[in-house]
């Protein structure tokens, strides 16, 4: 019981040292929200059809970008701060201590999942106001669920791709080469128009094209309970992986 | 005197390095240990060791009753750490990190106190960032002292802080052992362990090469004693029984003497019946610092094929 107060305390501790570090603030709140107002704009007069709805490409931003932020906040987060941390001997003075480390572990994820939920709200209030987007009714338990499985398996990814990071140095690029393209091809910045079919499949081995489609999908459901169940295995398929890597591989001390 | 740390036969390589290569010791609780030993001996090896951060390959590790491998919660409530290099968040203030720390641990320390003990009182409210090197290397002792520990392991733990914040490590560090804590540090300060150290070890290329109090260290306070004094130039010879073990340079004369009471007496009593003020008269033994280094020399002349 009193370990659990400890993981709660330490979230407050890691919430502290996030909105203080001006690239983890900027990167990670900032970024998703940029993207979601630049893309709506350019981007966002066109008309497209989503599971035989017709909607405006500016609602179309509202579940994508959830979708990103989700993506921004575990992996992409998780797994730079972890290997900052880790390189500044910070995980190590944690290891040597009697918190448990599954308590650290605990609030990291726990940190980081309350910041994408925070984001996605921010999203869905952004179409709402802006562009009239009406919330998921129906289906918001599906999307819920998609969200969940989605946020748990790329904080797994998260902490299991900072056992490839040589170093905080390299960890940005590291991070951002093995997401970036992804993002381009799987439903989140453009929404995908007839891609050709080797796109449309190499897009769709990696988690994100999924966690996209899931989430846009029912968001858009008219009927039915917009449960995308394939998608959601093969979300969970890449995080279960991820988490027996980062079981395995994970390290608490800098890598020299 | 129950133990507080055993170590027997202790072995780790890394790879084809063979870091340390069947160490023992054993540590009294209550008592400060150092471990000296030149760079790349195996300190560090061994104190990680100690603490539950590596992995040894052969021989027993006991402290405070536990092996440290498994990581216990139980010793690791009791253990206080300095480790070589800082790591520490650098968003965090200096209370909050300690705060931080003192959570973890069942019965801590004031936070106050704590801050005080280390001299960041008035950096209280600086983050980490702000600190200077020295200030970060005190919040790092200020952690290790966070949870109250009945035992501290310091890496060097007063290497960057100025005469004065070391002075004052060390009046902390004593505090500490009056009050029954045990205390295992490495240190390449001489003085440092001089001041501090019930017993020493040296260790060289991974095994102990000499064990005693800082006093006694290889036969310290037998060893041979330096008297040193400048003779003015109008003086006449010194007396036979004396010349003989004397060497003369231009600062002035040294006297090498197994019974320094006896050349004392017959160096003195010649002077004052001669009318002679010897200037800058003194007696010395081997410091440490002489017997440390001697030792290590032996072992890297020994060491080599
Ligand atoms: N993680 C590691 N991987 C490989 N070799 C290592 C590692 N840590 C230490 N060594 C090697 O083991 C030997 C002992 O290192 P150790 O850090 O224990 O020395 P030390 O006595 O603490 O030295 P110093 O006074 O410089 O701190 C050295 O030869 C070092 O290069
Ligand atoms: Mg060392």
């Amino acid at each position: 019981m009193n370990d659990l107060r400890r993981a709660l305390m330490q979230i407050v501790y890691i919430n502290k040292a996030f909105i203080r570090s001006p690239i983890a603030a900027f990167f990670t709140l900032v970024f998703p929200i940029m993207f979601l107002v630049i893309f709506s704009v350019l981007f966002g007069n066109g008309k497209m059809q989503i599971q035989g709805v017709t909607i405006s490409v500016a609602t179309f931003y509202v579940p994508a970008i959830a979708a990103f932020s989700v993506v921004t906040a575990c992996y992409t987060n998780i797994a730079i701060s972890l290997s900052i941390a880790r390189d500044s001997g910070a995980l190590k003075r944690i290891r040597g201590s009697p918190l448990p480390v599954w308590a650290y572990m605990f609030a990291k994820i726990t940190h980081s999942v309350l910041i994408a939920v925070l984001l996605v709200a921010i999203c869905a209030a952004f179409g709402a106001v802006f562009y009239g987007a009406t919330l998921p009714t129906t289906t918001l338990p599906a999307f819920l669920l998609a969200l969940v499985v989605g946020a748990a398996a790329f904080c797994a990814l998260g902490v299991a791709v900072t056992s490839v990071i040589p170093n905080s140095d390299a960890a940005p690029a590291i991070v951002n080469a093995s997401i970036l393209p992804l993002l381009f091809i799987s439903n989140v910045f453009v929404p995908l128009n007839n891609p050709p079919a080797w796109l449309d499949l190499v897009s769709k081995i990696f988690p994100i094209r999924h966690f996209a489609d899931a989430l846009v999908k029912s968001f858009f459901q008219l009927s039915g309970s917009g449960l995308q169940t394939n998608d959601l295995l093969v979300i969970g398929a890449w995080g279960a992986a991820g988490l027996v890597v980062a079981i395995r591989y994970f390290d608490w001390e800098p890598r020299r | 005197m129950p133990v507080a740390v055993e170590i027997t036969d202790l072995r780790k390589s890394y790879g084809s390095v063979e870091a340390v290569r069947g160490i023992s010791l054993i540590v009294n609780e209550g008592e400060v240990f150092a471990l000296l030993g030149p760079n790349g001996a195996g300190k560090t090896t061994t104190v990680e060791i100690l603490e539950g951060f590596r992995r040894r390959d052969g021989g027993h590790v006991s402290v405070l009753g536990f092996d440290p491998a498994t990581g216990d919660r139980r010793l690791k409530d009791q253990l206080g750490i300095v480790l070589q290099t800082v790591g520490v968040d650098p968003y965090l203030t200096v209370a909050e990190t300690v705060d931080m720390f003192r959570g973890f641990y069942p019965k801590p320390r004031p936070r106050a106190e704590v801050i005080e003990l280390v001299g960041l009182t008035e950096k209280r409210d600086s983050r980490v960032t702000k600190l200077s090197g020295g200030q970060q290397r005190r919040l790092d002792m200020a952690i290790a002292l966070a949870g109250d520990p009945s035992l501290l392991f310091l890496d060097e733990p007063t290497t960057g802080f100025d005469p004065g914040a070391r002075r004052s490590a060390w009046e902390t560090i004593k505090g500490l052992a009056g009050l029954g804590k045990t205390i295992f540090l490495t240190s390449h300060s001489m003085d440092e362990v001089q001041y501090l150290a019930d017993r020493v070890a040296i260790i060289a290329a991974g095994r102990v090469v000499a064990e005693g109090t800082p006093d006694t260290l290889a036969g310290r306070e037998k060893a041979a004693a330096t008297i040193r004094f400048r003779l003015p130039s109008s003086a006449s010879e010194l007396p036979a029984q004396l010349r003989a073990s004397a060497k003369v340079g231009a600062d002035g004369v040294e006297l090498e003497t197994k019974d320094p009471t006896r050349t004392m007496y017959e160096l003195t009593s010649w002077a004052v019946q001669a009318g002679i003020s010897l200037e800058g008269l003194e007696v010395t033994r081997p410091t440490l610092e002489d017997v440390y280094l001697q030792i290590t020399h032996d072992v890297g002349a020994e060491s080599k094929p």
